[in-house]
């Protein structure tokens, strides 16, 4: 067998392995489900009423930011599962068997992204309930715009895979993991326009990728200004898997060889 | 492939300035069972992840049947199994899960994958529990799960690092049918190999361990403490070492040799001291780790094995 055959095989025989854990352990799955759903809730009908967003629809501005945020975090499911599986040993059993050393990470990761996919479609579900509609998109821009999403979600598992390495315990990877990226979402386009930020929040917020993808988001889905080009959203995305995958690695590299 | 399954010369790793193995060297045969002893920090654990492909040493050479460590480490996976210091199966997977997927990443197959991991199931007494996720698994069936994943590709080499830790003494009784940590050495050891502060101090067979350390040793108790001296030179012939008393019991290292017991009680009777009791005690390993190391094997230092099977 190739090597590219037997990394493939044994990829989705781990990201099949950590699937199989969402649905037997109850607080991962609202964590994909009723979390963001709740989030949705809150801000259409308790925040919503009070953010100017300029002439749109306030759903309709909230959902493709909230689904940004909603699938940046999909990866923190890597950060707990790698560092639970160095914590109990079984990335050496891993070590020992004849299998791709690279399917470890790559199964990890890429078994973010059908979860991804499930929150996506509860999301877009609630949000069509409570008034969200694509607004002058054809279906190619919805496509890409979903595209763009997943592909921001496997760029976060990377960075939650190092979190995980580097955290002692999932506690920790869970802490680390929320409270460096929780902040960086709120001070950006996600939920609010940047334009009605104060001054120093609001450079910040235009800087923020975040921000460069919501807004690229909403200029595929609602047909606003992408403020800047929808192809830097891309980049951003593609940049992080760059810079977090083999940082990654290198970490992993590290914490096995001891 | 060679008649030594496991051949290691001049092993050498460190972790920054701590040394963990100093130039170790030691071979086990093909179908022997290597007993790997030492006290907490001596290398064991270090030596085994090496051998297992874990860990890259810094000097010397390993070779696990005829396979290099480091150069042939892909090679040589497919040749081993693992259980390490901690059950390593994943919490949310059923016990057959476990194996299953051991089995795909061996590359069995997933036809041969499953008819090993039910074969394994049913041999380590897992079947009823095959279906439930194994974080509902006592400590004793984990240990067990684990064992059985080490299994699963029938490898020629097998490595337990400290297979019974973490047990309790009736799931540790359940696995060994014994007691004591060192007694799992003595007993099930072809060969024994003492490694302390990254050397090899001492190696041979149990007998030979226990020979090595003086042998054998007299234990009289005598019906009247009066007796002691006329008993101490009675003995005196007879003894390897001046005999040691300690109030009614005389103690002597011997070599044992055929009729020594009749002998003794034959000359104590002529010196006219009356024995209560006589005993002939081998050495145990504790006694031997203790003769060599300095100190004594404490409860959680389990020796490790590498069992070589077939």
């Amino acid at each position: 067998m190739s090597s590219f055959a037997t990394t493939a095989e044994d990829t989705i025989v781990l990201a099949r392995r950590n699937l199989k854990r969402i649905p037997r352990q109850p607080d991962l799955l609202i964590a994909y489900t009723i979390q963001p759903v709740m989030f949705v809730l809150l801000f259409v009908y308790v925040f919503g009423g009070a953010i100017n967003t300029g002439g749109l629809d306030y759903v309709d501005f909230l959902m493709p930011g909230i689904i940004v945020q909603s699938i940046a975090f999909g990866g923190f499911v890597t950060a707990l599962g790698l560092s639970e599986d160095v914590q109990k040993g079984l990335i050496d059993r891993f070590r020992s068997l004849p299998m791709s050393r690279a399917a470890v990470l790559l199964g990890r990761t890429s078994s973010d992204v059908p979860l991804n996919c499930l929150s996506l479609v509860v999301l877009l579900a609630v949000g069509f309930l409570a008034g969200f509609n694509f607004i002058g998109a054809t279906v190619g821009e919805v496509a890409l715009g979903i595209f763009l999403l997943l592909l921001l979600g496997y760029a976060f598992s990377w960075i939650f895979a190092l979190v995980g390495l580097y955290s002692s315990t999932p506690e920790t990877a869970n802490s680390i993991g929320f409270t460096a990226i929780f902040p960086l979402t709120f001070a950006s386009s996600i939920f609010v326009p940047a334009s009605t930020m104060p001054d120093g929040l609001r450079q910040f917020a235009e800087a923020n990728p975040f921000t460069t993808i919501a807004d690229a988001v909403r200029s595929l889905w609602l047909d606003t200004p992408a403020n800047s080009d929808v192809w830097m959203a891309f980049v951003w995305c593609v940049v992080l898997i760059a810079v977090f995958a083999p940082l990654a690695v290198a970490r992993y590299r590290k914490v096995v060889a001891k | 492939m060679t008649d030594d399954a496991i051949v290691v010369e001049g092993l050498e790793k460190s972790y920054g300035a701590v040394k963990a193995l100093c130039g170790v060297d030691f071979a086990a045969p093909t179908g022997s069972v290597l007993g790997l002893l030492g006290p907490n920090g001596a290398g064991k654990t270090t030596a085994v992840r090496i051998l297992s492909t874990l860990l890259d040493p810094d000097g010397g050479t390993a070779r696990v049947t005829g396979l290099d460590v480091v150069k042939d480490a892909a090679a040589l996976r497919a040749q081993i199994g693992l259980a390490g210091q901690y059950a390593a199966v994943d919490e949310n997977l059923t016990g057959f899960e476990n194996l299953e997927m051991v089995g795909r990443l061996y590359h069995l197959g997933k036809s041969e994958s499953r008819t090993r991991a039910d074969e394994l199931l049913e041999r380590f007494d897992l079947t009823d529990a095959a279906k439930r996720p194994a974080k509902t698994y006592s400590g004793g069936m984990r240990r067990r799960l684990d064992l059985a994943a080490a299994l699963v590709a029938r490898p020629p080499v097998l490595f337990l690092d400290e297979p019974t830790t973490g047990l309790d003494p009736r799931s540790r009784l359940a696995m060994w049918e014994t007691t004591q940590y060192l007694d799992e050495a003595d007993r099930l050891a072809d060969g024994i190999v003492v490694i302390d502060h990254g050397r090899v101090i001492a190696e041979g067979t149990s007998d030979e361990l226990k020979n090595q350390i003086g042998g054998e040793r007299i234990e009289i108790t005598l019906e009247d403490p009066a007796d002691a001296d006329a008993a101490v030179t009675a003995l005196a012939p007879l003894a390897e070492d001046r005999p040691a008393v300690e109030g009614n019991i005389v103690r002597a290292p011997v070599r044992r040799r055929h009729g020594l017991i009749p002998e003794i009680v034959r000359s104590l009777d002529d010196a006219g001291a009356s024995i209560d009791d006589i005993a002939l005690q081998r050495p145990t390993l504790d006694d031997v780790f203790l003769v060599l190391t300095g100190h004594a094997a404490e409860e959680e230092e389990a020796p490790e094995k590498e069992e070589v099977a077939a």
